[in-house]
């Protein structure tokens, strides 16, 4: 199976602390800070090196201040590719 | 929260400084701020689904890449400085008059896309004659209805959209059916009138129903070009101030009291798919 390896960026001085990426975050990675940014706030920061890249905090940030990095590492080579799964299907196959 | 505790200073300082991998890279990212949503602290309350609303609208118009074909109107309420976070052309209109300024938007430029943002003290009172007439008459125009039972911007008053029993400044007792009203369920209403193409309701409050809101907002700009009729978006939302609440609590709160009233799902759908 793919390892899939994703971090984030918040930005600091955009948070408001409303701790709603907390929540969505399934891998728990996220903490409320011991400090506070210019605008008064306990911003939120990555506490934990476990994330997956699922988007789920820069969904659900009203402030749209989280971007996502994701990287997923093959061990094999890509052989084949499937795209426009929902329309007319297309394969194409790496001889 | 306890084990959160656990964590200790050195650790915590650590993360703090915690130098960025090789996955910080331009080409790994997966998600980033849209462009049409311009880079400024907005006005709105921390936990506001106002904010998640806007950075949808920005991500669609980005996808569609219909930056300069877009007109929004704005209305009067908490999103009344809606034309600063957003990159586009917008109109500021009079107290539940967005509909009708859309609308004549609409006849002047039928080619661009016109979408009104509203809240529900906007267009579920004081702009319900426009509301439902310019649905009546099918403008194809985007309605995108924010609605948080109560009016966030004046101070948390009892709105029509106020739940049976649910408290506000105006209503302190609770909402009380039989001498205020039941509460106003204006999207099934107006989802009736022959001139709707596409009514539906979502909600922002967690990550998969931000993901089900994208691809209705999406649908609404998309059906304008068919000259259908109108779209009407609903976007069940919190209000954690006046809701006298945390932001988490307001969403587990109106998980549990406001979807039971308000459910989630397409209400109209074009019957051939929008084809």
């Amino acid at each position: 199976m793919a390892k899939v390896k994703g971090d984030i960026i918040i930005d600091i001085e955009k948070c408001k602390g409303c701790e709603l990426c907390i929540e969505a975050c399934p891998q728990d990675s996220l903490e409320r800070s011991r400090q506070v940014n210019n605008k008064g706030y306990l911003y939120i920061v990555k506490v934990l090196d476990n994330c997956t890249g699922c988007t789920n905090c820069a969904l659900v940030c009203p402030e749209g201040g989280i971007t996502v990095y994701r990287k997923t590492e093959t061990g094999k080579k890509q052989i084949a590719k499937i795209d426009n799964v929902t329309q007319d299907m297309n394969i194409e196959v790496n001889e | 929260m306890n084990e959160r505790a656990l964590i200790d200073d050195e650790h915590y300082e650590h993360t703090l400084r915690a130098e960025h991998t090789e996955i910080i890279d331009r080409e790994n990212i997966v998600y980033e701020k849209p462009g049409t949503l311009i880079d400024i602290d907005m006005h709105y309350c921390p936990g506001c689904g106002h904010g998640v609303v806007h950075r949808l609208i920005a991500e669609v118009i980005d996808e569609m890449e219909i930056q300069s074909e877009v007109i929004g109107v704005a209305p009067v309420g908490c999103s009344v400085l809606a034309y600063n976070y957003l990159n586009i052309d917008m109109s500021e209109a009079a107290h539940g008059r967005a509909s009708a300024a859309a609308t004549g938007i609409k006849r002047v430029m039928p080619e661009k896309y016109v979408f009104s943002y509203q809240g529900d003290g906007d267009l579920a009172a004081i702009g319900t004659g426009e509301t439902i007439h310019t649905c009546n008459r099918g403008e194809n125009i985007l309605f995108l209805f924010i609605n948080n039972g109560i009016y966030g911007m004046t101070g948390g008053q009892m709105a029509p959209t106020t739940l049976e029993g649910m408290k506000s400044t105006t209503s302190p007792f609770g909402r009380d059916v039989a001498t205020m009203g039941a509460p106003l369920k204006i999207t099934e209403l107006i989802a009736q009138l022959p001139g709707t193409y596409y009514v539906t309701r979502q909600s922002v409050h967690t990550a998969n129903n931000v993901r089900k809101a994208k691809k209705a907002i999406r649908k609404g700009f998309e059906y304008q070009k068919l000259n259908k009729g109108t779209c009407f978006i609903e976007i069940v939302s919190n209000c954690p101030s006046n809701w006298k609440m945390t932001p988490i609590e307001s969403n587990h709160w109106l998980n549990d009291n406001m979807l039971p009233f308000y459910p989630l799902g397409d209400i109209k759908v074009p019957k051939n798919g929008g084809k």
